[in-house]
């Protein structure tokens, strides 16, 4: 496996361990704008952080050799008769 | 009844879109259960992510909010976020190659062909199947319920179950795959609306979200909502296996082959997370506000919070359109009538000679005639076993952990060219056999279910902490046995496929060609 691959697979075993943020469990507040509780507002960061891990997965280990292996030999559809 | 007025013009515009994906069909095999492999990646996305989304995406995650608070968010949406992207990456791009490569139009075919065993695939077809049908009969049961509350009881549960099942039936029987598809990307568009929406709507109404939550924060019954005081940290950590089962869920998994390209799968998988926000966020802060409304509904009542929420405070219009949108997320039973027929007709008909004997349009009618048993059954169940409902929401919790702990049988299948057919069967075997147990030991335990807001109670007080029942639950040391179900099924394939004859020259040929190319002496 490429060092690429390899430091991207450290990136998401870290990603997914930040999920346990067992340090939030019973904080109510500060509310951040006056409305997000402490637990909520750190997964709302982290949806945002698993959207950003995709986009370094897909710019760095996207799987393209799938489209070339493919064989493009499928037929444009026909209309009904 | 004006809001059920508004759905049941909805309806009509869902009926027409699908009518009118038959219009553009081929009429060919490939076309009817695949939209001839040609969804671009705009539609792709909005089709998956519709697909995935049921009804709890919406009413059952406010309904758990409402009982355990903004955690909900963290166990379920944004571990999702996560998981179940890096899957559709990682399980479905593969998948997509291997259907363009060889043809295959369900899960099970590629599984019959990698293990060398017609056995194996008809086991894990028959398991499958049958955890998809509570989800089918959850749905037409939520369509009933739906329009029977929009409309204050005019439209009674029978006439709303049978409506749902009349409109789904027609546009997957006549639009086959591409109806399916066209109608979840306008199903997805209007629910990714309706949260912002109705939080915005609802919010307004009741004086502003800042002081709703200042009155729950303040108030000492309810400012645990606040918090995951309600949630357990095994409980929060094990639930990261379930969104493993998205995959393997067949409707997902023959979504994923009605791709163009490989790269429609990029924007699928950037935007899935932001998606799940989209959805996920509304419901649980909506859930939360429910609770500082109305307080006092038992586990299952405050499913319909958002109704409630909607019925009190906002115009009979706008009820109604937000109502069509939760009726979009109850009719994500398309794609699962779709993916059942695809697989009757692909896995039984076509695999015991149908398609050879009778030819290609034969099973194209064959599925078109699935989709009608399957939508009558469904609703016929929904009808029968009304009062039943907490049954089918059992068997669809039970499913998820099901569907999850078979992603080390995909996983190995895709990546592990020394995986084997008595290692798979080995691990689908440990499934059942854990769902089965599961299953006999949360019936068991029922009468000992401490209410909610109590801690856990041993199930056998000589074997301590092993099983533990929660109110809803029952764990395994306080873990939620899906856990266990994927790590042992990881370990079962592993082990037996070491143990027992690895697959022969060809088909690792066949599924792994890099492995031949090192093979060959280098030029």
């Amino acid at each position: 496996m490429k060092t690429k691959h390899w430091l991207l697979t450290v990136w998401v075993l870290i990603v997914f361990a930040l999920h346990q943020d067992v340090w939030n469990w019973t904080k109510p507040g500060p509310l951040l704008f006056g409305m997000l509780p402490p637990g909520l507002t750190y997964h709302l960061g982290y949806s945002v952080l698993a959207a950003i891990t995709m986009v370094l997965l897909v710019k760095f280990a996207w799987p393209a050799h799938l489209e070339e292996d493919t064989p493009n030999d499928q037929q444009p559809p026909t209309k009904k008769p | 009844m004006i809001p059920a007025i508004v759905v049941f013009i909805y309806l009509g515009i869902v009926l027409y879109v699908g009518l009118f994906a038959f219009r553009k069909s081929t009429g060919s095999k490939e076309d009817f259960f695949l939209a001839s492999r040609s969804l671009g990646p705009w539609v792709f996305l909005l089709t998956v992510f519709g697909t995935n989304m049921t009804a709890f995406a919406i009413l059952g995650s406010s309904g758990l909010a409402y009982q355990r608070g903004i955690g909900v968010y963290g166990l379920m949406a944004s571990s999702s976020g996560l998981i179940i992207p890096l899957t559709i990456f990682l399980i479905g791009t593969r998948l997509w190659s291997l259907g363009k490569k060889h043809g295959y139009m369900t899960q099970v075919q590629y599984f019959r062909d990698r293990w060398e065993c017609s056995t194996t695939g008809t086991v894990i077809f028959v398991v499958t199947a049958l955890m998809m049908i509570p989800y089918i009969v959850i749905g037409m049961m939520g369509g009933g319920h739906t329009l029977e509350e929009l409309s204050g009881g005019l439209v009674p549960y029978w006439m709303g179950g049978a409506v749902v099942a009349v409109v789904v039936m027609a546009y997957v029987f006549f639009g086959g795959m591409r109806g399916v598809a066209w109608v979840n990307a306008l199903q997805t568009v209007l629910f990714l609306c309706f949260g912002a929406i109705a939080f915005y709507l609802i919010s307004r109404n009741l004086g502003g979200y800042d002081k709703i939550i200042a009155e729950i924060a303040a108030d000492p019954k309810d400012s645990a909502l606040l918090t995951r005081q309600r949630i357990s940290p095994q409980e929060f950590f094990s639930y990261a296996f379930i969104p493993l089962s998205a995959m393997m869920f067949p409707h997902m998994a023959i979504m994923c082959l009605t791709a163009e390209k490989v790269t429609s799968f990029k924007r699928t998988v950037v935007w899935y997370p932001i998606c799940i926000l989209l959805i996920w966020l509304p419901s649980v802060f909506l859930g939360v506000i429910a609770a500082h409304q109305f307080p006092g509904l038992k586990m299952g009542e405050s499913d319909d919070v958002i109704l409630r929420l909607l019925a009190g405070n906002t115009d009979v219009i706008v009820a109604g359109i937000l109502g069509a949108a939760i009726m979009a997320c109850v009719m994500a039973t398309d794609s699962q009538i779709m993916a059942l027929s695809t697989m009757f007709s692909q896995d039984v008909f076509a695999h015991y000679g149908g398609t050879k004997r009778y030819g290609d349009n034969a099973q194209v009618w064959m599925g078109r005639a699935f989709v009608i048993v399957i939508a009558v059954v469904s609703y016929v169940l929904a009808l029968a076993l009304q009062g039943q409902k907490s049954i089918f929401d059992l068997a669809i919790r039970f499913g998820f952990s099901g569907f999850a702990a078979l992603a080390p049988v995909m996983l190995a299948a895709l990546f592990w060219r020394r995986s084997n057919k008595w290692g798979a069967l080995a691990a689908v075997l440990w499934v059942v056999a854990c769902m089965a147990f599961s299953w006999w030991l949360q019936v068991h335990s029922n009468p000992l279910a401490p209410k909610p807001g109590q801690p856990p109670v041993p199930i056998f007080a000589e074997l301590g902490n092993l099983f533990l029942r929660t109110p809803s639950n029952v764990t395994v040391f306080g873990y939620m046995p899906v856990m266990f179900m994927c790590l042992g099924s990881a370990l079962w394939v592993f082990v037996v496929s070491l143990l027992t004859r690895p697959p022969s020259r060809r088909t690792i040929d066949k599924f792994f060609p890099e492995s031949k190319a090192t093979l060959l002496p280098s030029t």
